[in-house]
């Protein structure tokens, strides 16, 4: 038997959703950015709405994520996708928009947009990476960073009396009265991996609802800012990230 | 009805004229002296009848982000600040700049720096002439001088910010703003359907359908030898405009020895000073630069070996003048003359600068 003889349609288990295109990704090895951009795109493939939806990248590592989906995209400045993606979904409330963001560019320079965007309940869905850390730029504190955790602008371990408190920023959205639905969830397993999807499927389809906004956390590794292997960095954020940024629906209206 | 005379303020005139030129999204934040354009629109509840949204943002930030959006989208869209406001869109207004998108930008200025005062002023001509935020870029500049002008440059403001894929700004004052006067203003345009978006504006982010490569905004590219391409194409284009949208008016030019130069709430102050200047046997002309940038900048050096001097006559420190001396380029003395912090200069004050400069 050959490779051309086993390369058949019914022995097919596993392809790559149409919607994500060939370029390669330029996220590092472990890091949970791939796997979420994965779940998007089958979703948006198994719901049929390639066209009708738009995207929003935030700045931060998924800056370039309008490279990897076969879908019209805007790339915002940093911290103001929720401010983009209020004018998209109000001029073309018959489309899904969802934004992409991170620790930073959600709850640090965009916690404005973030939470006014919330509070308004703009029928938008907030796909939100906290991996606690500045990936793009080399590994700086996040506001999400740990007490204690070790970061380039806090080698010795984030102080709170100098640098405050992780931000538990999902936590706040949900008591929003806007916000219909919000839920924390990770992608370090298979199991994690259907939750997050299933998550990430119900925020979308809520967005057609008028009902408010959806907040989909995932909590997530970075290896290259961590400086641990991927096997190393799923661990970690079991033992540390998890205890602080706990699974599950905060709010499901 | 279209042609039926109104009496209403400047920043009415904007909001009005706005909602008949088939505009999709206005986003805003309150601010002094401007803030009856979104209260006018509220009142006016546009989204019952042309289907036009209006959204008070929770800062000029989240604004001008939302502009871009609806801009991305293709759709007709805008914001209006005053100085300060319009500082914390500057971030906002390159990246519209750098991703090439239309929309309209409404600066009704108040005297600076910082939180200033509320008085009228035209302290951010640099601000809104010489780029404002950060990179090699240009925004179309409308010098409004009347309330009839209000609502004439938000026509052509959305006009121009598509027919280019450019960020237009209306650069008006406090006073012009504030003052009422009467008006016509413009017919009634639809909105653009979405088959008149999708067939006429290829780039939009509408959703993408089966048959096109996904259409992305963004001013992001990392090659520099692209990014430098990029740049370039900006530039030919900030040079057919300089080309063809120079915009300016004449009084009282032909036969001028002496010249004003003002734009806005000054250009009217000197019109009155070029009437009692005649009065008084004095060949004082105005050129008002209706387009600050592109600037009327031969149009003023046509005069250069005619007059025997210059005068930039500003609610400013002094601004205007440099484009003014680089117009003349050195053949003819070019003065200025101005007034700070939301005061207003008289004609009788600018007649004196002119007498003392009397051969």
């Amino acid at each position: 038997m050959t490779i051309q003889d086993i390369i058949k349609p019914e022995n097919l288990v596993y392809t790559k959703s149409k919607i994500l295109n060939d370029t390669p990704m330029h996220y590092c090895p472990g890091c949970s950015h791939g796997v979420v951009h994965k779940l998007i795109a089958e979703i948006i493939e198994e719901m049929g709405i390639q066209e009708d939806v738009i995207g929003v990248a935030p700045v931060g590592c998924a800056v370039f994520a309008y490279k990897y989906f076969d879908i019209d995209f805007q790339e915002a400045a940093h911290g103001r996708a929720p401010a983009v993606a209020t004018a998209i979904k109000r001029l073309m409330p018959n489309k899904y928009v969802f934004s992409y963001q991170g620790d930073g560019d959600m709850a640090a320079i965009g916690t404005a947009e973030t939470i006014h965007a919330c509070n308004r309940g703009e029928n938008i869905v907030m796909i939100y990476i906290n991996n606690g850390i500045y990936g793009m730029t080399g590994g700086q504190m996040a506001p999400t960073t740990l007490e204690g955790m070790k970061t380039a602008t806090c080698p010795y371990g984030r102080n709170t009396e100098l640098n405050g408190y992780p931000l538990n920023i999902t936590d706040l959205l949900s008591r929003l009265e806007g916000v219909r639905y919000v839920t924390r969830q990770s992608v370090h397993n298979s199991a994690s991996v259907r939750k997050a999807k299933h998550a990430i499927k119900k925020g979308l389809e809520n967005s057609m609802e008028g009902k408010g906004t959806s907040v989909i956390e995932v909590v997530s590794t970075c290896s290259s800012g961590w400086k641990m292997t991927p096997d190393q960095s799923n661990k970690w954020m079991v033992e540390n990230m998890f205890p602080a940024y706990p699974m599950g629906d905060l709010k499901d209206l | 009805m279209s042609e039926e005379i109104k009496l209403m303020k400047g920043n009415e005139a904007i909001a009005h004229a706005a909602i008949r030129c088939g505009c999709d999204g206005y986003f805003g934040y309150p601010i002094t002296p401007q803030s009856e354009i979104m209260e006018t629109l509220m009142d006016e509840q546009p989204w019952k009848t042309t289907g036009m949204v209006v959204l008070q943002a929770e800062s000029e930030v989240a604004a001008i982000n939302m502009v871009y959006g609806g801009a991305g989208c293709g759709k007709k869209v805008m914001t209006s600040s005053s100085s300060p406001g319009i500082s914390l869109k500057q971030e906002g207004i390159s990246y519209i700049a750098g991703a090439e998108i239309p929309c309209l930008i409404v600066n009704v200025m108040r005297g600076g720096p910082g939180l200033g005062t509320i008085q009228a002023s035209q302290a951010d001509y640099f601000q809104a002439v010489k780029g404002g935020g950060h990179g090699d870029y240009k925004v179309i500049v409308l010098a409004p001088a009347s309330v009839q002008e209000m609502a004439d440059h938000t026509a052509l403001g959305f006009d121009l910010a598509f027919k280019y894929l450019n960020p237009v700004m209306i650069l008006a004052d406090g006073i012009i703003g504030q003052m009422m006067e009467k008006v016509i203003l413009p017919p009634f345009t639809p909105r653009f359907t979405d088959e008149e978006i999708k067939a006429k504006l290829p780039w939009a982010t509408y959703g993408k359908p089966a048959s096109r490569k996904p259409n992305v905004i963004t001013s992001l590219e990392l090659e520099s030898i692209v990014m430098e391409q990029r740049n370039l194409k900006f530039q030919a284009k900030y040079r057919k405009i300089e080309e063809n949208e120079v915009r300016f008016e004449e009084f009282e030019c032909e036969d001028a020895e002496y010249m004003l130069v003002a734009f806005g709430t000054s250009a009217r102050v000197c019109q009155r000073a070029v009437e009692i200047a005649r009065e008084q046997g004095i060949k004082l002309g105005l050129i008002r630069p209706i387009t600050l940038w592109p600037f009327p900048t031969k149009e003023i050096a046509s005069y250069a070996s005619k007059v025997k001097c210059f005068f930039s006559i500003e609610m400013n420190a002094g601004q205007m003048i440099e484009d003014v001396r680089l117009a003349v380029n050195g053949k003819a003395e070019v003065e200025y003359f101005g007034r700070l912090g939301g005061v207003v200069p008289s004609p009788d004050e600018v007649i004196e600068v002119v007498k003392a400069k009397l051969v």
